[in-house]
């Protein structure tokens, strides 16, 4: 098997074991690149049937064109789709304008995605991670547990091997399965080129820019890019050096912002 | 420069261990660095975050970038991080050396193919660099380089290093494997890391560069019989799919297939791959969704496996197991195994020896501390299809489970012949009485206090069994009280026989493929584990019934307690004698917490996973 077929051959055991050993699975679907990865998986895994819910956890701070992606790709893989928003949050006025973006994040992302946790009590959630985008992420585990308020005990992970993943729940909390944890953010290029899998245009260079990574649209800022094509992007991440969330302003707000983002629930 | 120039479009796992403070992150950050594998500008981060808290830079916290791990300079999980050489794509998984974070060096061991390990060169081998070589062995991480690092603080001589090599090559040789190579660097400067170091001419071998390139992928099971442990079953739509990930072998369309356990056969129909396909074949590693010709009973757990060549089945086995958990392993108590999908109550029957992986010295134990390795029978609730570690690795390794943890792994070494008295020594066998009833035997053993509800339990566990075509028994402790056993008292001795004679009844309707209710206080634990031994032909299923002694005596159902204050009874449990609550039972009530339909499914669900056995005529 070449590299990208092991790949995609175990995470789609990890969408097996996941589906098998939970009761209630709930995927987070951001419509970036890598949670369209995951809906092909899942389809693969399944027989071509996507056999959970999709949720958008929308900070209202969306590109306009996620949200015409969502909707024309609903209805492509038949995808059962929740919509949560934190509207408490936006009552109070919680906003780009007015807070920073870590706050920001936390209060629509975080606390929204908790909101809709005590809503429908999922006992996983399969998530997008891989492990190159963030140190604390490359210590991450494909079956990781969170606790009722969220948070990741990283200080004391469950040991993972031989194929045996930590399939109970913390009392009143979840489990992070994280299928693409191993890949990088080539090999995902790489097999979104060879499986043909749709993927939202601002990813590919307009006037000299594309986004790498898509996040809210007021923190999240394109890169000097000529990649307009899925090969160029190839080309073009063959050869870069800089980060890939480096477009991504929570992540460097402070000093191990990420990680503290992380602890208390973050993706 | 290497000598292999072919490219490798497979990543190579490479785990990077040993002791704690033998440098192992510092390396990591320099052998990225040297190879040119960091990010623009990470180095500049790192250093501005080091100078912002006044601290000096470490290569190690390019990789230790967790808060807590940089204020305390050692890595607390395993990270890992890919590189690519001229040769191939890399992972280098950087474990934790602290002895604390066991578990967190396995789980990133058992991904590689390969292993770096290092050894400081002034502090020479220690209690972590013995033990990581002694789990890599178990976990079959078979190319093994080690590194000693730190040669500039022995003044980078050639004696301090030989002298290394020949310690740790003798203590290999007692494990029964050998270093491919040791090389002498010096991380903090990148000798010998990327570049050949100048300060040691008297060192001609590669470099670690060089070294890494060297490495093989680990052994390809494709030449081994199919194994293919059965994930789910999914009926989306009109199709009943097999799925499952081939472990071992490969399988194909046409392929003739036997169910194990349970032995069901049936024959691949199709692939039922999304987006539709032609592949012919699902080799090792890769997942399958497969139809069959003739629908038959199969489910989780069951290995598909071609006929000619199937995998054992039995419910005892030897292992060599090592445990990570910080309490320890304890024989004849309930764990959880897992076998590739198979799950399924297990207990330690006997510890023959344990080793502690420091030194490697074997002795005699009742239990297994943490980080110790042992060898042990183990022996299984109901059947389990498995092959001996040596014959196949997969199907031949198991975790083992406690209160839902991950806490030790084993290999398989030896399967063992079912000694102890059976049904099916004589004419009609366990197997052909479990295939008429439709389900195996088991007992189950109700404890706990007078008017905890131990009866009211049992009999509505009973009567839902009954309802549901299981052949059931109930045995009560009043009526044993009242017939065959109306010669005992209640001494210590005479309840301890009484025990005795409630099992001894109970494994005769067991035998005859009962599922078996026996309601006994049964006070004291050491009383209850010589029953339990002495049913260790049947599934035996410690049920506590719990609730408070005020609880207890409130309900009062046969007026007991109040004879008690009244002093008409002298030996009473709970109030007058002992109760001894079991440690860890399979199946814990709280009467006084939960409603009686709530505890009966409790129980029915435990039975559940213990008695199922398909049915011959079983059509789908």
């Amino acid at each position: 098997m070449d590299h990208l077929t092991r790949l995609e051959q175990t995470s789609i055991h990890i969408f097996r074991e996941a589906y098998r050993c939970f009761r209630n699975v709930c995927m987070p679907w951001s419509m970036g690149k890598d949670s369209n990865v995951l809906i092909w998986l899942a389809r693969k895994a399944f027989a071509g049937k996507v056999p959970f819910p999709l949720l958008h956890i929308d900070t209202t701070y969306e590109f306009p064109e996620m949200y015409a992606f969502r909707d024309w790709a609903t209805k492509e893989h038949g995808i059962e789709l929740l919509v949560r928003i934190n509207e408490d949050a936006i009552r109070r006025g919680v906003g780009y304008a007015t807070h920073d973006p870590v706050t920001v994040t936390h209060e629509l992302k975080t606390l929204a995605l908790r909101q809709a946790l005590d809503e429908f009590k999922w006992d996983a959630l399969i998530t997008g991670i891989r492990r190159d985008e963030d140190p604390t992420r490359a210590k991450e585990r494909h079956f990781s547990p969170r606790s009722a308020e969220g948070a990741w005990d990283y200080k004391d992970q469950p040991p993972e091997f031989w194929g045996q993943f930590a399939t109970t729940p913390p009392p009143g909390g979840h489990v992070r399965v994280q299928p693409l944890l191993e890949w990088t953010e080539l090999d995902i290029w790489e097999y979104i080129r060879r499986e043909g899998i749709p993927i939202p245009t601002l990813y590919f260079a307009r006037d000299g820019k594309r986004f790498r990574s898509l996040g809210c649209h007021p923190i999240t800022h394109p890169v000097p890019s000529t990649a307009d094509t899925l090969d160029a992007v190839i080309d073009e991440l063959r050869l870069t050096r800089t980060s890939e969330r480096a477009g991504r302003a929570q992540d460097h707000h402070e000093r191990n912002a990420m990680q503290k983002l992380r602890a208390k629930g973050f993706m | 420069m290497s000598t292999l120039t072919e490219t490798d479009t497979q990543r190579l796992h490479v785990v990077v261990v040993g002791h704690v403070d033998h440098g192992k992150s510092t390396f990591v950050g320099r052998l990225l660095h040297d190879t040119g594998s960091l990010p623009d500008g990470k180095i500049e981060q790192v250093k501005a975050a080091c100078a912002a808290e006044k601290m000096d830079f470490e290569f190690a916290f390019l990789l230790d970038a967790l808060l807590e791990e940089q204020e305390q300079n050692i890595t607390i999980d395993t990270t890992r991080i890919f590189f690519r050489t001229d040769r191939r794509n890399y992972a280098i998984i950087d474990a934790p050396g602290h002895r604390e974070f066991l578990k967190n060096m396995v789980t990133g061991a058992a991904s590689a193919s390969a292993a770096l390990l290092l050894i400081d060169a002034q502090e020479g081998v220690m209690d972590q660099s013995r033990r990581h070589a002694t789990l890599l062995s178990m976990l079959g991480v078979r190319q093994i380089v080690v590194l000693v690092n730190k040669m500039d603080l022995v003044g980078h001589r050639e004696d301090a290093f030989r002298r290394i090599e020949a310690d740790y090559t003798a203590f290999l040789r007692t494990l029964g494997i050998s270093a491919q190579r040791f090389i002498p660097i010096a991380a903090r400067h990148g000798d010998n890391v990327v570049r050949r170091s100048p300060a040691m001419p008297w060192y001609a071998g590669p470099t670690v560069a060089e070294a890494l390139d060297g490495f093989e992928h680990a052994d390809d099971l494709g030449r081994l019989p199919l194994r293919m442990p059965v994930s789910d079953i999914y009926r989306f739509d009109h199709r009943r799919i097999i799925a499952g990930r081939v472990e071992a072998g490969a399988l194909r369309p046409g392929d003739d297939l036997v169910f194990l356990p349970g032995g069901r056969r049936s024959t691949v129909r199709a692939f039922e791959d999304w987006p539709t396909t032609t592949r012919d074949v699902v080799p090792t590693g890769a997942s399958a969704g497969f139809t069959m010709e003739h629908q038959i009973f199969a489910e989780r757990g069951q290995v598909a496996a071609h006929p000619e060549a199937a995998p054992r089945v039995g419910r005892e086995f030897r292992a060599r197991l090592f445990w990570l958990s910080k309490e320890p392993l304890l024989p004849n108590r309930a764990y959880r195994l897992r076998i590739g999908t198979q799950e399924t109550q297990a207990f330690v029957t006997r510890i023959h020896s344990v080793t502690d992986a420091d030194t490697l010295a074997a002795g005699d134990a009742a239990s297994v501390p943490r980080d110790a390795v042992a060898d042990l029978l183990i022996r299984t609730a109901k059947p389990v299809a498995f092959d001996l570690h040596h014959e196949c690795p997969v199907t031949g390794r198991f975790v083992l489970e406690d209160s839902t943890r991950i806490a030790g792994g084993g290999i398989i070494t030896e399967a063992v012949q079912d000694a102890s008295p059976r049904p099916g020594t004589g004419p009609v066998s366990g197997q052909e009485r479990a295939a008429r009833l439709g389900h195996g035997a088991a007992v189950l053993w109700f404890t706990g206090l007078s008017g905890a509800g131990k009866s009211t339990l049992a009999e509505s566990v009973e009567r839902r069994l009954f309802d549901a075509g299981k052949h059931v028994v109930r045995v009560d402790g009043d009526d044993l009280r009242a017939q065959l056993s109306a010669d005992l008292g209640f001494s210590a001795e005479a309840r301890a026989e009484s025990v005795r004679r409630a099992a001894a009844v109970a494994g005769l309707f067991a035998d005859t493929g009962a599922v078996v209710l026996v309601t006994l206080i049964a006070p004291i634990a050491a009383d209850r584990a010589k029953a339990r031994k002495s049913l260790a032909r049947h599934p035996f299923l410690e049920v506590f019934v719990d609730a408070p002694l005020a609880t207890c005596e409130a309900r009062d159902p046969k007026g007991l307690y109040a004879k008690v204050r009244r002093g008409e009874i002298k030996e009473f449990t709970g109030i007058s004698s002992p109760y001894e609550p079991p440690a860890d039972p399979e199946v814990h009530v709280r009467t006084d917490q939960v409603e009686l339909a709530e505890a009966t499914e409790q129980v029915l669900h435990a039975i559940d996973e213990v008695i199922r056995e398909p049915r011959e005529d079983w059509e789908v």
